[in-house]
């Protein structure tokens, strides 16, 4: 799996209102790498999730999976909002299993594959509660559920938990870090909160507002064995104050 | 304190303050007519107005009448909604047919049902065809816009999430756009049911053999205010069971949605 972004830039509307909200973005994940665009709001980094998911089209630029040129929505691009937007008159296993039959799956298979989906995210016994039954933590890992079980060969997440409380955020983040080492998919975090994005990440893509561009690429190579001592260990803090200060420096630029 | 808290819950109670509600009406009617200030040619007596049902009943008119007005609107209505239902869909989901229909639906919105009347005397006479079509223009065009409405709100999210699971155009507006306005559509046909119960009361009262409308016209040509009473309340309380139906049905399909 490769999926790449090259050159892409984006512009709404047109004539005198037209406004470039992304200047030639180029970065790329391959199979298995967990890969973060991190920026305030209004760097446009919602917006190069939504080319790669094919809701919207680049205006220059080329975004390929696997060599194909992305140009539309598909099942290979999986996504998790914000908002969760789960099917609010399905239960979790409905939910679970749509994208499933969506995509004309034997029945036997998707009730199969949704048992294990849900057991992946540990909701094995809200399988036949409604989507207002259930916390809002658990509504995200029902829809990352939802993602993974229609096997997508990347998975985007969009702002997965900014509408989450503090404490069950950071429970969520070591959730999908594991998620990820288990079960090698592939993710592209979109994120305003850069601790998270170092936290999870291999690749952190650090964007800049107005218009939104990439200014910078780290590698963020740290011993992940144990999320909640990473947090707090010197290195992690040490880059993260020095991303910190670029970030501010950029926002100060900005405004 | 305890008995304060049992009177609040009783005050929340539907059942408890309606009931008290219609109670009082019957009170004062009746307190109105015993004390005999008014004319009994003008206000009947409750029990007058009572007896004029129970011939009206066993005589069998009333329900001859009840299920002829019943049909018309039934008939009506259900052309109506299972025209309005596709048509708001296409008008809530494609901008260009709503561009083209929403300005000749708002239109035609704002006449008055009954205008039509004269029209569709002349083109289809006194049977029963003219009375189906008022309901149905009476009623169409707001059905129609209602469910437009329905479906231009669906949330964004909810579509382009099924768009990223491989959805695509028919199975999203049968899984998705369809579950999701249920709820509201429902609720479209209760309110415009109520329009169509108006209609055909006033379908009637123009020309008709039998139904609800045309009794309480002949009464009134006998000075029958005792039978003008009796239609009125028994329109009223079929009109009521038809919207409780309603929202019973809306409670149990829509489950998820409160």
């Amino acid at each position: 799996m490769h999926l790449s972004v090259n050159g892409v830039s984006k512009t709404f509307g047109d004539g005198r209102h037209a406004k470039l909200v992304l200047d030639d973005i180029s970065f790329s994940i391959k199979s298995g790498e967990f890969v973060a665009l991190v920026g305030s709001s209004g760097s446009g980094k919602s917006t190069v999730m939504r080319l790669i998911a094919g809701l919207e089209r680049p205006s220059a630029g080329v975004i390929a999976l696997d060599g194909k040129s992305v140009d539309g929505p598909g099942s290979d691009r999986g996504m998790v909002f914000q908002k969760y937007s789960l099917y609010p008159w399905m239960t979790a296993a409905q939910n679970v299993a749509f994208g499933m039959s969506l995509q004309g799956l034997p029945r036997a298979l998707v009730r199969e594959r949704t048992a294990y989906f849900l057991e992946v995210v540990g909701l094995q016994d809200a399988a036949r509660r409604l989507p207002k039954e259930l916390s809002g933590g658990m509504q995200q890992r029902v829809a990352i559920a939802r993602a993974l079980a229609a096997d997508p060969k990347v998975v985007l997440l969009d702002e997965p938990f900014g509408a989450l409380d503090l404490q069950i955020r950071e429970t969520m983040q070591e959730f999908l870090y594991q998620l990820w080492q288990r079960s090698g998919i592939t993710a592209l975090l979109i994120t305003h909160d850069l601790e998270e994005a170092l936290l999870l990440a291999q690749r952190v893509h650090i964007m800049a507002p107005r218009p939104g561009r990439i200014v910078r690429t780290v590698e963020a190579d740290l011993d992940r064995s144990n999320l909640a001592h990473l947090r707090v260990s010197p290195p992690f803090l040490e880059l993260r104050e020095e991303l910190v200060t670029t970030l501010r420096n950029l926002d100060a630029a900005a405004i | 304190m305890r008995s304060s808290s049992s009177l609040a819950g009783a005050l929340r109670n539907p059942w408890v303050l309606g009931p008290v509600g219609i109670a009082s009406v019957l009170l004062i009617w009746s307190l109105i007519s015993l004390s005999g200030t008014v004319d009994p040619l003008f206000l009947p007596s409750p029990p007058a107005v009572w007896q004029a049902a129970a011939d009206q009943f066993h005589g069998g008119i009333l329900v001859t009448d009840a299920i002829a007005s019943i049909q018309r609107v039934f008939l009506g209505f259900a052309l109506s909604a299972a025209l309005a239902l596709p048509l708001g869909i296409a008008m809530g989901s494609n901008p260009l047919i709503c561009r083209l229909l929403e300005p000749l639906l708002g239109l035609i919105r704002y006449m008055p049902a009954p205008a039509f009347i004269p029209l569709l005397i002349i083109y289809f006479g006194l049977g029963e065809l003219p009375k189906v079509l008022l309901i149905f223009i009476g009623t169409f065009f707001f059905n129609t816009l209602m469910i437009m409405d329905a479906v231009k709100f669906v949330p964004q999210e909810l579509l382009e999430t099924a768009l990223t699971l491989g959805g695509r155009g028919l199975p999203i507006l049968t899984r998705v756009v369809a579950p999701y306005i249920a709820p509201q559509v429902i609720d479209a046909y209760r309110i415009n049911m109520a329009s169509a119960w108006n209609l055909v009361i006033v379908a009637e009262l123009v020309a008709a053999n039998e139904g609800l409308g045309k009794r309480i016209s002949l009464a009134q040509r006998f000075l029958r205010t005792d039978e003008i009473f009796v239609g009125l309340i028994v329109i009223g309380l079929i009109g009521l069971l038809i919207d409780l139906g309603f929202r019973a049905l809306l409670r149990r399909s829509c489950r998820w949605a409160s």
